[in-house]
Protein backbone atom coordinates (compact mmCIF):
# COMPACT_ATOMS: atom_id res chain seq x y z
CA UNK A 1 0.00 0.00 0.00
CA UNK A 2 1.09 3.48 -1.02
CA UNK A 3 0.23 5.40 2.45
CA UNK A 4 -3.67 6.87 3.26
CA UNK A 5 -6.06 7.70 -0.23
CA UNK A 6 -6.54 11.62 0.87
CA UNK A 7 -10.39 12.30 0.13
CA UNK A 8 -10.77 14.96 -2.17
CA UNK A 9 -13.93 16.84 -1.87
CA UNK A 10 -15.55 15.69 -5.09
CA UNK A 11 -14.49 12.25 -4.01
CA UNK A 12 -16.33 12.77 -1.01
CA UNK A 13 -19.24 14.40 -2.79
CA UNK A 14 -19.64 11.66 -5.00
CA UNK A 15 -20.75 9.04 -2.06
CA UNK A 16 -23.73 11.56 -1.82
CA UNK A 17 -25.02 9.45 -5.06
CA UNK A 18 -26.39 6.83 -2.88
CA UNK A 19 -28.59 9.29 -1.35
CA UNK A 20 -30.18 10.43 -4.60
CA UNK A 21 -30.22 6.55 -6.00
CA UNK A 22 -32.57 6.03 -2.25
CA UNK A 23 -34.48 9.21 -3.24
CA UNK A 24 -35.13 8.65 -6.80
CA UNK A 25 -36.22 3.90 -5.24
CA UNK A 26 -38.77 6.00 -2.79
CA UNK A 27 -40.00 8.21 -5.39
CA UNK A 28 -41.21 5.51 -8.04
CA UNK A 29 -42.10 3.29 -4.92
CA UNK A 30 -44.87 5.90 -4.15
CA UNK A 31 -43.02 5.72 -0.46
CA UNK A 32 -43.34 9.36 1.35
CA UNK A 33 -40.26 9.19 3.05
CA UNK A 34 -37.91 11.74 1.06
CA UNK A 35 -38.04 14.53 3.80
CA UNK A 36 -36.95 12.52 6.72
CA UNK A 37 -33.90 10.84 4.09
CA UNK A 38 -33.24 14.45 3.21
CA UNK A 39 -32.94 15.91 6.86
CA UNK A 40 -31.14 13.11 7.91
CA UNK A 41 -28.58 13.35 5.49
CA UNK A 42 -27.93 17.00 5.92
CA UNK A 43 -27.86 16.37 9.68
CA UNK A 44 -25.53 13.89 9.18
CA UNK A 45 -23.25 15.75 7.07
CA UNK A 46 -23.98 19.14 9.07
CA UNK A 47 -23.24 17.56 12.90
CA UNK A 48 -19.74 15.59 11.38
CA UNK A 49 -18.51 18.86 9.98
CA UNK A 50 -19.23 20.95 13.11
CA UNK A 51 -17.76 17.94 15.27
CA UNK A 52 -14.56 17.66 13.02
CA UNK A 53 -13.59 21.35 13.75
CA UNK A 54 -14.65 21.13 16.95
CA UNK A 55 -12.33 17.83 17.17
CA UNK A 56 -9.39 19.62 15.53
CA UNK A 57 -9.92 22.61 17.38
CA UNK A 58 -9.72 20.90 20.87
CA UNK A 59 -6.81 18.95 19.82
CA UNK A 60 -4.74 21.96 19.04
CA UNK A 61 -5.75 23.37 22.14
CA UNK A 62 -5.59 20.82 24.84
CA UNK A 63 -6.85 21.37 28.19
CA UNK A 64 -8.39 19.58 31.46
CA UNK A 65 -11.41 22.11 31.02
CA UNK A 66 -12.65 21.73 27.81
CA UNK A 67 -12.13 17.89 28.23
CA UNK A 68 -14.29 17.77 30.84
CA UNK A 69 -16.71 19.98 29.22
CA UNK A 70 -17.80 17.74 26.35
CA UNK A 71 -17.73 14.35 28.48
CA UNK A 72 -20.26 16.43 30.75
CA UNK A 73 -22.37 17.23 27.46
CA UNK A 74 -22.09 13.58 26.37
CA UNK A 75 -23.49 12.59 29.39
CA UNK A 76 -26.36 15.25 28.97
CA UNK A 77 -27.16 14.11 25.77
CA UNK A 78 -27.03 10.63 26.87
CA UNK A 79 -29.16 10.78 29.55
CA UNK A 80 -31.71 12.72 27.58
CA UNK A 81 -31.83 10.80 24.90
CA UNK A 82 -32.82 7.86 27.46
CA UNK A 83 -35.79 9.59 28.70
CA UNK A 84 -37.12 10.64 25.21
CA UNK A 85 -36.74 7.20 23.88
CA UNK A 86 -38.88 5.10 26.59
CA UNK A 87 -42.07 5.73 25.21
CA UNK A 88 -43.98 5.08 28.47
CA UNK A 89 -44.18 8.44 31.36
CA UNK A 90 -40.72 7.90 33.44
CA UNK A 91 -41.35 8.99 37.43
CA UNK A 92 -38.94 11.89 38.60
CA UNK A 93 -37.09 9.21 40.72
CA UNK A 94 -36.93 7.17 38.15
CA UNK A 95 -35.17 9.38 35.89
CA UNK A 96 -33.27 10.56 38.69
CA UNK A 97 -31.87 7.00 38.71
CA UNK A 98 -31.38 7.01 35.22
CA UNK A 99 -29.15 9.69 35.60
CA UNK A 100 -27.15 8.19 38.19
CA UNK A 101 -26.23 4.78 36.97
CA UNK A 102 -25.19 6.55 33.52
CA UNK A 103 -22.90 8.77 34.79
CA UNK A 104 -21.26 5.98 37.96
CA UNK A 105 -21.16 2.70 35.30
CA UNK A 106 -19.32 4.90 32.13
CA UNK A 107 -17.19 6.91 34.28
CA UNK A 108 -15.76 4.24 36.45
CA UNK A 109 -15.42 2.45 32.89
CA UNK A 110 -13.95 5.19 31.35
CA UNK A 111 -11.59 5.79 33.82
CA UNK A 112 -10.43 2.48 34.28
CA UNK A 113 -10.12 1.96 30.53
CA UNK A 114 -8.03 5.15 29.90
CA UNK A 115 -5.57 5.54 33.14
CA UNK A 116 -4.68 1.33 33.36
CA UNK A 117 -5.59 -0.11 30.16
CA UNK A 118 -4.49 2.54 27.54
CA UNK A 119 -2.88 4.68 30.12
CA UNK A 120 -2.80 7.91 28.48
CA UNK A 121 -0.84 10.93 29.67
CA UNK A 122 -1.40 13.61 30.03
CA UNK A 123 -4.55 12.00 31.34
CA UNK A 124 -7.11 14.79 29.65
CA UNK A 125 -5.78 13.85 26.30
CA UNK A 126 -8.61 14.61 24.10
CA UNK A 127 -7.55 12.55 20.82
CA UNK A 128 -8.26 9.72 22.95
CA UNK A 129 -10.59 10.56 26.10
CA UNK A 130 -13.26 11.59 23.64
CA UNK A 131 -13.37 9.26 21.01
CA UNK A 132 -13.52 6.24 23.72
CA UNK A 133 -15.99 8.25 25.75
CA UNK A 134 -18.20 8.42 22.99
CA UNK A 135 -18.06 4.92 22.28
CA UNK A 136 -18.48 3.70 26.08
CA UNK A 137 -21.20 6.60 26.25
CA UNK A 138 -23.22 5.59 23.61
CA UNK A 139 -23.29 2.04 24.14
CA UNK A 140 -24.16 2.34 27.61
CA UNK A 141 -27.11 5.00 26.72
CA UNK A 142 -28.20 2.26 23.76
CA UNK A 143 -28.30 -0.66 26.72
CA UNK A 144 -29.95 1.95 29.49
CA UNK A 145 -32.73 2.54 27.10
CA UNK A 146 -33.03 -1.38 26.36
CA UNK A 147 -33.17 -1.27 29.98
CA UNK A 148 -35.59 1.35 31.49
CA UNK A 149 -38.11 0.35 28.45
CA UNK A 150 -37.91 -3.40 29.65
CA UNK A 151 -38.31 -2.49 33.52
CA UNK A 152 -41.23 0.02 32.91
CA UNK A 153 -43.13 -2.16 30.63
CA UNK A 154 -42.26 -5.76 33.07
CA UNK A 155 -43.34 -3.50 36.11
CA UNK A 156 -46.50 -2.36 34.59
CA UNK A 157 -47.65 -5.78 33.04
CA UNK A 158 -46.27 -7.90 35.91
CA UNK A 159 -48.20 -4.97 38.64
CA UNK A 160 -50.73 -8.14 39.51
CA UNK A 161 -48.32 -10.84 40.33
CA UNK A 162 -45.77 -8.52 41.86
CA UNK A 163 -48.42 -7.40 44.57
CA UNK A 164 -49.58 -10.79 45.02
CA UNK A 165 -46.04 -12.10 46.34
CA UNK A 166 -46.00 -8.87 48.67
CA UNK A 167 -48.48 -9.93 49.92
CA UNK A 168 -47.39 -13.46 50.73
CA UNK A 169 -44.25 -11.02 52.58
CA UNK A 170 -41.90 -11.31 49.81
CA UNK A 171 -39.15 -8.00 49.60
CA UNK A 172 -40.06 -5.98 46.84
CA UNK A 173 -36.60 -7.24 45.67
CA UNK A 174 -37.54 -10.48 45.67
CA UNK A 175 -41.07 -9.58 44.14
CA UNK A 176 -39.45 -7.75 41.41
CA UNK A 177 -36.31 -10.43 40.24
CA UNK A 178 -38.16 -11.43 37.75
CA UNK A 179 -39.02 -8.26 35.87
CA UNK A 180 -35.25 -7.10 36.85
CA UNK A 181 -33.48 -10.48 35.31
CA UNK A 182 -35.43 -9.86 32.46
CA UNK A 183 -34.69 -5.86 31.82
CA UNK A 184 -30.67 -6.63 32.48
CA UNK A 185 -30.88 -9.14 30.02
CA UNK A 186 -32.59 -7.24 27.11
CA UNK A 187 -30.24 -4.53 27.95
CA UNK A 188 -27.05 -6.75 27.62
CA UNK A 189 -27.95 -8.83 24.97
CA UNK A 190 -27.29 -6.81 21.43
CA UNK A 191 -23.55 -5.90 23.25
CA UNK A 192 -22.71 -9.41 23.51
CA UNK A 193 -24.47 -10.26 20.18
CA UNK A 194 -22.53 -7.98 18.31
CA UNK A 195 -19.12 -9.28 20.24
CA UNK A 196 -19.99 -12.68 18.54
CA UNK A 197 -20.31 -11.13 14.80
CA UNK A 198 -17.74 -9.00 15.44
CA UNK A 199 -14.73 -9.66 12.37
CA UNK A 200 -16.66 -12.69 10.87
CA UNK A 201 -20.31 -10.57 9.95
CA UNK A 202 -18.92 -7.25 9.93
CA UNK A 203 -15.57 -5.55 10.92
CA UNK A 204 -16.39 -2.40 13.48
CA UNK A 205 -16.66 1.37 13.14
CA UNK A 206 -13.83 1.97 14.91
CA UNK A 207 -11.29 -0.58 13.68
CA UNK A 208 -12.43 0.12 10.20
CA UNK A 209 -11.63 3.80 10.10
CA UNK A 210 -8.02 3.20 11.61
CA UNK A 211 -7.20 0.58 9.41
CA UNK A 212 -8.24 3.44 6.43
CA UNK A 213 -6.59 6.26 7.96
CA UNK A 214 -3.46 3.82 7.53
CA UNK A 215 -2.83 2.21 11.23
CA UNK A 216 -1.66 -1.63 11.07
CA UNK A 217 -4.39 -3.54 11.30
CA UNK A 218 -2.76 -5.96 14.24
CA UNK A 219 -3.22 -2.65 16.38
CA UNK A 220 -6.40 -1.58 15.23
CA UNK A 221 -7.68 -5.09 16.26
CA UNK A 222 -5.71 -4.65 19.45
CA UNK A 223 -7.57 -1.34 20.19
CA UNK A 224 -10.88 -2.83 19.25
CA UNK A 225 -10.80 -5.81 21.23
CA UNK A 226 -10.28 -3.70 24.24
CA UNK A 227 -12.72 -1.37 23.47
CA UNK A 228 -15.15 -3.84 22.89
CA UNK A 229 -14.22 -5.48 26.26
CA UNK A 230 -14.49 -1.73 27.73
CA UNK A 231 -18.04 -0.75 26.42
CA UNK A 232 -19.38 -4.55 27.55
CA UNK A 233 -18.04 -3.72 30.89
CA UNK A 234 -19.80 -0.38 30.96
CA UNK A 235 -23.01 -1.59 29.54
CA UNK A 236 -22.79 -4.05 32.19
CA UNK A 237 -22.06 -2.17 34.81
CA UNK A 238 -24.39 0.94 34.06
CA UNK A 239 -27.10 -1.78 33.39
CA UNK A 240 -26.85 -3.46 36.84
CA UNK A 241 -26.55 -0.16 38.37
CA UNK A 242 -29.80 1.04 36.93
CA UNK A 243 -31.83 -2.35 36.93
CA UNK A 244 -30.71 -2.60 41.19
CA UNK A 245 -31.48 1.05 41.75
CA UNK A 246 -34.02 1.70 39.10
CA UNK A 247 -36.67 -1.09 40.49
CA UNK A 248 -36.98 0.21 44.01
CA UNK A 249 -38.25 3.83 43.08
CA UNK A 250 -41.79 1.80 42.02
CA UNK A 251 -42.08 1.14 45.74
CA UNK A 252 -42.39 2.91 48.74
CA UNK A 253 -40.95 2.98 52.33
CA UNK A 254 -43.93 1.25 53.21
CA UNK A 255 -42.58 -1.93 50.69
CA UNK A 256 -45.90 -0.94 48.62
CA UNK A 257 -45.98 -1.01 44.91
CA UNK A 258 -46.57 2.27 43.70
CA UNK A 259 -47.91 2.07 40.39
CA UNK A 260 -50.80 4.30 38.97
CA UNK A 261 -53.54 2.08 36.68
CA UNK B 1 -56.70 -8.83 67.06
CA UNK B 2 -57.31 -5.89 64.53
CA UNK B 3 -59.05 -2.62 66.20
CA UNK B 4 -60.18 0.05 63.21
CA UNK B 5 -60.73 3.34 64.55
CA UNK B 6 -62.71 6.12 62.14
CA UNK B 7 -60.20 5.22 58.93
CA UNK B 8 -60.75 6.14 55.55
CA UNK B 9 -59.55 5.24 52.36
CA UNK B 10 -59.74 7.91 49.91
CA UNK B 11 -63.61 7.63 48.67
CA UNK B 12 -63.80 4.33 48.53
CA UNK B 13 -63.86 3.10 52.07
CA UNK B 14 -64.73 4.60 55.76
CA UNK B 15 -64.73 2.30 58.79
CA UNK B 16 -65.92 4.33 61.70
CA UNK B 17 -65.15 1.52 64.19
CA UNK B 18 -64.51 -2.21 63.88
CA UNK B 19 -63.20 -5.38 65.82
CA UNK B 20 -61.67 -8.49 64.61
CA UNK B 21 -61.07 -10.99 66.89
CA UNK B 22 -58.75 -13.82 67.59
CA UNK B 23 -59.44 -17.18 66.55
CA UNK B 24 -62.62 -15.73 64.68
CA UNK B 25 -63.59 -16.58 60.83
CA UNK B 26 -65.18 -12.71 60.20
CA UNK B 27 -66.93 -12.54 56.94
CA UNK B 28 -67.07 -9.28 55.03
CA UNK B 29 -70.51 -9.11 52.38
CA UNK B 30 -72.02 -6.29 50.58
CA UNK B 31 -72.38 -4.79 46.82
CA UNK B 32 -69.10 -5.04 44.76
CA UNK B 33 -67.45 -1.64 44.50
CA UNK B 34 -68.61 -1.14 48.41
CA UNK B 35 -65.09 -1.26 49.79
CA UNK B 36 -64.74 -5.07 50.82
CA UNK B 37 -61.39 -5.41 49.05
CA UNK B 38 -59.97 -2.70 50.21
CA UNK B 39 -60.31 -3.61 53.46
CA UNK B 40 -58.18 -6.57 53.23
CA UNK B 41 -55.56 -4.79 51.15
CA UNK B 42 -55.36 -2.31 54.26
CA UNK B 43 -54.97 -4.99 56.69
CA UNK B 44 -52.42 -6.77 54.74
CA UNK B 45 -50.41 -2.54 54.61
CA UNK B 46 -50.28 -3.44 50.77
CA UNK B 47 -51.82 0.28 50.96
CA UNK B 48 -52.06 2.57 53.88
CA UNK B 49 -54.68 4.09 55.28
CA UNK B 50 -55.39 8.20 54.77
CA UNK B 51 -57.20 8.92 58.36
CA UNK B 52 -57.73 7.09 61.42
CA UNK B 53 -56.33 4.18 63.34
CA UNK B 54 -55.94 0.66 62.99
CA UNK B 55 -54.60 -1.40 65.61
CA UNK B 56 -52.67 -5.25 65.51
CA UNK B 57 -52.31 -6.25 68.99
CA UNK B 58 -52.86 -3.05 70.39
CA UNK B 59 -49.58 -1.73 68.22
CA UNK B 60 -50.35 0.83 65.31
CA UNK B 61 -50.31 -0.46 62.14
CA UNK B 62 -47.99 1.68 60.89
CA UNK B 63 -45.87 1.13 63.16
CA UNK B 64 -45.16 -2.60 62.53
CA UNK B 65 -42.57 -3.65 60.11
CA UNK B 66 -44.78 -4.31 56.41
CA UNK B 67 -42.89 -6.86 55.45
CA UNK B 68 -42.29 -8.72 58.72
CA UNK B 69 -46.79 -8.36 58.78
CA UNK B 70 -47.51 -9.60 55.92
CA UNK B 71 -45.81 -12.90 56.55
CA UNK B 72 -48.19 -13.12 59.33
CA UNK B 73 -51.36 -11.60 58.33
CA UNK B 74 -51.18 -13.02 54.46
CA UNK B 75 -53.64 -12.09 51.59
CA UNK B 76 -54.92 -14.17 49.04
CA UNK B 77 -55.92 -12.37 45.92
CA UNK B 78 -59.69 -13.07 43.97
CA UNK B 79 -57.64 -13.87 41.29
CA UNK B 80 -54.85 -15.44 42.99
CA UNK B 81 -51.18 -15.37 40.87
CA UNK B 82 -49.69 -18.59 39.81
CA UNK B 83 -45.74 -18.73 39.52
CA UNK B 84 -43.85 -20.39 36.68
CA UNK B 85 -43.18 -23.97 37.41
CA UNK B 86 -44.94 -26.34 38.60
CA UNK B 87 -47.32 -27.76 41.14
CA UNK B 88 -44.72 -27.81 43.76
CA UNK B 89 -42.89 -24.47 43.01
CA UNK B 90 -46.60 -22.60 42.97
CA UNK B 91 -46.74 -24.36 46.81
CA UNK B 92 -43.72 -23.24 48.01
CA UNK B 93 -43.31 -19.61 46.79
CA UNK B 94 -44.95 -18.52 49.71
CA UNK B 95 -42.71 -20.09 52.41
CA UNK B 96 -40.05 -19.33 49.97
CA UNK B 97 -40.77 -15.48 49.63
CA UNK B 98 -41.54 -15.54 53.96
CA UNK B 99 -38.09 -17.04 54.36
CA UNK B 100 -39.54 -20.18 56.25
CA UNK B 101 -38.10 -23.83 55.95
CA UNK B 102 -39.13 -25.42 53.27
CA UNK B 103 -40.84 -28.57 53.68
CA UNK B 104 -40.85 -32.41 51.98
CA UNK B 105 -43.16 -33.96 49.74
CA UNK B 106 -45.24 -35.87 51.96
CA UNK B 107 -46.53 -31.95 53.59
CA UNK B 108 -47.14 -30.90 50.19
CA UNK B 109 -49.37 -33.86 49.10
CA UNK B 110 -51.11 -33.52 52.60
CA UNK B 111 -52.19 -29.91 51.69
CA UNK B 112 -52.98 -31.09 48.06
CA UNK B 113 -55.23 -33.73 49.76
CA UNK B 114 -57.14 -31.26 52.07
CA UNK B 115 -57.82 -28.71 48.97
CA UNK B 116 -59.44 -32.15 46.87
CA UNK B 117 -56.55 -31.76 44.70
CA UNK B 118 -55.78 -35.83 43.06
CA UNK B 119 -52.54 -33.84 41.12
CA UNK B 120 -48.75 -34.59 40.92
CA UNK B 121 -46.37 -31.83 42.42
CA UNK B 122 -44.10 -32.13 38.76
CA UNK B 123 -47.12 -31.00 37.19
CA UNK B 124 -47.50 -27.82 35.47
CA UNK B 125 -49.86 -25.20 36.68
CA UNK B 126 -50.34 -24.16 32.89
CA UNK B 127 -52.27 -27.86 32.34
CA UNK B 128 -54.75 -26.34 35.95
CA UNK B 129 -58.57 -24.98 36.02
CA UNK B 130 -59.39 -21.61 37.17
CA UNK B 131 -60.61 -23.51 40.37
CA UNK B 132 -57.12 -25.63 40.87
CA UNK B 133 -55.75 -22.75 40.35
CA UNK B 134 -57.28 -21.19 42.73
CA UNK B 135 -56.92 -24.34 45.67
CA UNK B 136 -52.57 -24.77 44.91
CA UNK B 137 -52.77 -21.08 45.73
CA UNK B 138 -55.23 -21.57 48.79
CA UNK B 139 -52.33 -24.58 49.73
CA UNK B 140 -49.52 -21.98 49.81
CA UNK B 141 -51.00 -20.01 52.23
CA UNK B 142 -51.86 -22.73 54.48
CA UNK B 143 -48.40 -24.05 54.58
CA UNK B 144 -47.09 -21.11 55.47
CA UNK B 145 -49.29 -20.79 58.94
CA UNK B 146 -49.95 -17.37 59.18
CA UNK B 147 -51.74 -15.89 61.99
CA UNK B 148 -53.86 -14.52 59.89
CA UNK B 149 -55.40 -15.44 56.67
CA UNK B 150 -57.19 -12.59 54.62
CA UNK B 151 -58.94 -13.92 51.48
CA UNK B 152 -60.98 -11.95 48.70
CA UNK B 153 -63.66 -14.22 47.33
CA UNK B 154 -61.55 -17.46 47.98
CA UNK B 155 -63.44 -19.69 46.30
CA UNK B 156 -65.01 -17.30 43.26
CA UNK B 157 -63.36 -20.27 40.58
CA UNK B 158 -65.11 -23.09 42.03
CA UNK B 159 -68.49 -24.68 41.85
CA UNK B 160 -71.02 -25.12 44.26
CA UNK B 161 -70.16 -28.49 45.87
CA UNK B 162 -66.65 -27.97 45.82
CA UNK B 163 -67.28 -24.38 47.32
CA UNK B 164 -68.91 -25.59 50.63
CA UNK B 165 -65.83 -28.34 50.97
CA UNK B 166 -63.13 -26.15 50.57
CA UNK B 167 -64.28 -23.28 52.89
CA UNK B 168 -65.21 -26.25 55.30
CA UNK B 169 -61.56 -27.15 55.53
CA UNK B 170 -60.13 -23.60 55.86
CA UNK B 171 -62.78 -22.86 58.56
CA UNK B 172 -62.00 -26.02 60.36
CA UNK B 173 -58.01 -25.61 60.03
CA UNK B 174 -58.11 -22.03 61.14
CA UNK B 175 -60.12 -23.04 63.97
CA UNK B 176 -57.89 -26.28 65.05
CA UNK B 177 -54.72 -24.28 64.16
CA UNK B 178 -55.98 -21.38 66.33
CA UNK B 179 -55.49 -18.94 63.19
CA UNK B 180 -57.88 -16.08 62.19
CA UNK B 181 -59.27 -15.47 59.14
CA UNK B 182 -61.11 -12.51 57.21
CA UNK B 183 -62.92 -13.76 54.42
CA UNK B 184 -64.63 -11.42 51.56
CA UNK B 185 -67.42 -13.67 50.19
CA UNK B 186 -70.51 -12.24 47.25
CA UNK B 187 -72.36 -15.76 49.10
CA UNK B 188 -74.62 -15.11 51.80
CA UNK B 189 -74.86 -18.71 52.25
CA UNK B 190 -71.48 -19.37 52.77
CA UNK B 191 -71.56 -16.17 55.38
CA UNK B 192 -74.35 -17.29 57.17
CA UNK B 193 -73.01 -20.92 57.81
CA UNK B 194 -69.07 -19.97 58.59
CA UNK B 195 -68.73 -17.07 59.91
CA UNK B 196 -68.40 -16.10 63.60
CA UNK B 197 -68.84 -12.15 62.83
CA UNK B 198 -70.12 -11.04 59.47
CA UNK B 199 -69.00 -7.62 58.28
CA UNK B 200 -71.67 -5.81 55.74
CA UNK B 201 -69.85 -2.92 54.07
CA UNK B 202 -72.72 -0.77 52.26
CA UNK B 203 -71.43 1.66 49.39
CA UNK B 204 -71.07 5.29 50.70
CA UNK B 205 -72.02 4.17 54.14
CA UNK B 206 -69.65 4.20 57.15
CA UNK B 207 -68.90 0.94 58.24
CA UNK B 208 -70.19 0.79 62.09
CA UNK B 209 -70.12 -2.01 64.00
CA UNK B 210 -72.28 -3.06 66.60
CA UNK B 211 -72.35 -6.17 69.14
CA UNK B 212 -74.09 -8.80 67.82
CA UNK B 213 -73.76 -8.22 64.16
Amino acid sequence: MDGVIELQLWQMAAAYVFVVLLLFIVKVKGISREKEILIASVRMTVQLVLVGYVLVYLFNHMHPLSTIIVIAIMEAFAIHNIFKRVKKPLSKPLKKMIAVSMLLGTLTCLTYFLFVVIRISPWYDPRYFIPIAGMIIGNSMTGVSLGVSRLVDGMHAEKHLIESSLMLGATPKIAAKGVVDNAFDAAILPTINTMVGMGIVFLPGMMTGQILSGISPITAIEYQIAIMLGILGSVALTVIFFVQLGFKTFFNEENQLIIED
Amino acid sequence: MFEIHDVAYKDILHVKHLTIKKGNVTSIVGQSGSGKTTLLRLLNRIISYDQGEILFHGQPLHRVDPIALRRQVVMLPQNPAIYNGNIRDNLLIGLKFSEKPMVADDSLYKILKLMKLKKELKENTDKLSGGEKQRVALGRILLMEPEVLLLDEPSSALDESTEQLIIEVLVQYTKSNGKTMVMVTHSKKIAGQFSDEIVEIIKDQPVNQREGV
